[in-house]
């Protein structure tokens, strides 16, 4: 080959490799379509990111201490103590070196795998089945109950969780032994938040005094389009009745807490300004998590759950199922969920025990509390902390936080009306779940059982006091 | 007139000298074990006022108030071990930010109600078998984990109170029921990384 053809035939390699370089690292750096980029289709989790990869993956040339705080960003708060009996901190002493080398508990992803749908489970975990062995491989030393029992079985359903395992240490299964399956006069907590809003250090009490409103205190300006549904509405509120005018969802403050400009429809900025606690749970879950992404609405055609196809494009805000002025949260409480989700267990709903209970504490015939809608269950009336010294019974807008696995559903759902040996049974039939509950559980979880066995032989080892067992 | 330049030149010559106290004072070299030792003092001293001051005043003396492991659920005080625990777990956290400072610390025993308490490593087996046995002394060694080096220091922990001695012997989980106050219950393990 003559010297001239090398040279150019280089030359074009070499421009070659050039434009290639900058054509990927404009993908890295710009708006490249994300689908070119994916390197596998995303979790049931996080499969409404998949249009921004930059949600997860924060810096195109980061590594794995990238995608390790875009996790903790996101979920860190709900895996703190008391939630997480696996925190971090519990591994970082070097004591554990020799665990961690086997499994890296220290990282997400070593359970959470992302863009690999062929090892993940359908909870979503891509959790290795030996997890649990490496630290605990004597634990039939101490409970002569787990002898025999594969390591893989661990996780089943009803028996331990990883991180969320508050409904099942054997202290707590102990205390609930011979449960009613149905507890007589069942109910939920009430709601707080009118009770202690004083208190919210967050609530602008300067903008919004706690102070009945009439008709007449409207502030909404010349030329805003109230009819009179939207006036009898909010004054049919508890909004009116509370002190919160026209003004104080359709100008919110900027960041410098001047009003902004009246706008028509505001976003949930606007409600998040008292409700602060509320948009940040809504937001963590899969109904909120694109807003709080900085995308655009879910729209249940980006669902994997069957929706209903008249509803495909309807963006899901607070007012989605809130609805706008009258704030209906009984509508929001069934209504907003059954108007959307097409599911085997919701279509179920009506003709299910708790739907009849729905019905009945509808028309009054027994405690409004004692009803079970699908927010009772999916959203359950939680303590939460509003600070450090102080927490109030609110709704968790996070409506993924208990569904997987669904025994974390237990204690802040099931156990107000059900014991706890009838909820893992029925936590643990799909079937029976797929009919929303109409029937009983066909099948047993011996978790209630082998707390039992443990019970006895502890008493015996205590010299029949249980004192021991719950403190000194 | 005449005063002010001797008495400014004698305080900038004071301000100097502090400051250089001040900077050798800092970067004074502290042995790993003087270190080690000094950690435990304090980890001790506080471990020993919460356990008799809070836990044996309000739970026996008291009768206030019970203490528990699940804490939260039984509204009570939280253990001392698990006091303990959660301030190595916010140190830990807490020294991820400061690059200078890299220590942690454990509560063991060789009678553990936790199994997951019980000495894992062989400076843990020897050191809380020499604390045990050696009443008042402490174990020192080195040791490599992760391949990392490290300085560790094993301290007796013994039952300061009655509370300490009734639950562990109570308890149905413990391995050992006739402990006596007084007694070695367990250690306290600090280990600090050191260049091989």
């Amino acid at each position: 080959m003559r010297k001239r053809t090398k040279i150019i035939l280089w030359g074009v390699w070499l421009v070659g490799s050039l434009a290639f370089a900058g054509y990927l690292l404009s993908m890295l750096y710009g708006k490249a379509d994300p689908a070119l980029m994916m390197p596998g289709p995303l979790s049931d989790g996080h499969h409404q990111l998949a249009d921004d990869c930059a949600a997860c993956h924060v810096n195109p040339l980061g590594g794995g201490e990238v995608l390790q705080q875009a996790c903790v960003d996101c979920h860190g708060d709900v895996r703190k103590k008391p939630f997480d009996s696996h925190p971090a901190a519990k591994f970082k002493d070097p004591r554990n070196a020799p665990q961690l080398a086997k499994i890296d508990a220290l990282h997400c992803v070593t359970c959470h795998t992302e863009h690999k749908p062929e090892i993940i489970a359908k909870n979503g975990l891509s959790q290795p089945k030996d997890l649990c062995v490496h630290c605990h491989a004597d634990v039939a030393d101490d409970r002569p109950s787990h002898v025999g029992m594969e390591f893989a079985t661990c996780t089943s359903s009803g028996c331990h969780n990883f991180h969320d395992n508050r409904a099942l240490y054997t202290n707590f299964l102990v205390k609930h032994l011979h449960e009613d399956p149905i507890k007589a006069d069942g109910t939920v907590p009430a709601r707080e938040f009118a009770g202690v809003v004083g208190e919210i250090m967050t609530y602008p009490h300067d903008r919004f005094p706690v102070q009945a409103l009439t008709a007449g205190d409207m502030d909404a300006p010349t030329g805003a389009a109230v009819t009179p549904g939207i006036r009898r509405d909010w004054l049919e509120t508890r909004h009116a009745q509370a002190g919160v005018n026209c003004t104080a969802c359709h100008m919110p403050p900027d960041a410098s807490g001047t009003p902004m400009a009246w706008t028509d429809k505001p976003g949930t900025a606007g409600c998040a300004q008292c409700h602060d606690l509320e948009v940040k749970r809504f937001g963590q879950g899969k109904h909120g998590m694109r807003i709080a992404a900085g995308l655009s609405p879910m729209t249940p055609d980006q669902a994997r759950l069957p929706m209903k196809p008249d509803v495909a494009h309807a963006q899901l805000t607070c007012l989605s199922c809130h609805g706008a002025h009258r704030f209906d949260v009984v509508k929001a409480a069934v209504e907003a969920c059954t108007g959307c989700h097409d599911d085997q267990h919701t279509l179920a709903f009506e003709n299910s025990p708790h739907g009849a209970l729905w019905r009945k504490a509808q028309a009054g015939e027994i405690d409004g509390d004692a009803g079970v809608s699908c927010a009772t269950c999916h959203m359950p009336r939680v303590d939460f902390d509003v600070n450090d010294w102080m927490s109030r019974v609110m709704v968790d807008h996070n409506q993924s936080a208990s569904l997987s696995p669904n025994s974390k559903m237990i204690r802040p759902a099931c156990l107000h009306c059900h014991g706890l040996g009838f909820s893992l049974d029925a936590l643990a039939d799909q079937a029976l779940i797929d009919r929303n509950f109409n029937g009983q559980p066909k099948v047993h979880v011996d978790t209630m059982d082998l707390a039992e066995q443990d019970q006895k032989r502890r008493r015996a080892n205590a010299g029949g006091d249980d004192a021991g067992m719950f403190g000194f | 007139m005449k005063l002010r330049k001797p008495l400014l030149i004698t305080g900038a010559a004071l301000l100097a000298s502090a400051g250089t106290v001040a900077t050798a004072a800092s970067d004074a070299q502290v042995s790993v074990k003087a270190m080690a030792d000094a950690l435990h003092l304090v980890m001790d001293s506080d471990r020993t006022i919460y356990t008799r001051k809070i836990v044996n005043r309000l739970v026996k003396k008291e009768k206030v108030i019970k203490a528990s492991e699940h804490f939260e659920d039984d509204k009570a005080l939280v253990l001392p071990a698990q006091m303990f625990r959660f301030g190595a777990e916010l140190v830990q956290k807490r020294a991820e930010k400061l690059p200078d400072v890299n220590f942690s610390y454990s509560l063991q025993s060789l009678w553990p109600i936790n199994k997951q308490n019980a000495p894992k490593t062989e400076a843990e087996k020897t050191g809380l078998k020499y604390v045990a046995e050696n009443k008042g002394k402490n174990y020192y060694t080195t040791e490599e984990l992760g391949g990392q080096k490290y300085f560790t220091a094993v301290y007796a922990d013994t039952g300061v109170a009655p509370v300490c001695v009734a639950c562990h012997n109570a308890h149905p989980d413990t391995p050992k029921k006739d402990f006596k106050l007084g007694d070695v219950m367990g250690g306290v393990v600090i280990r600090i990384p050191v260049e091989s």
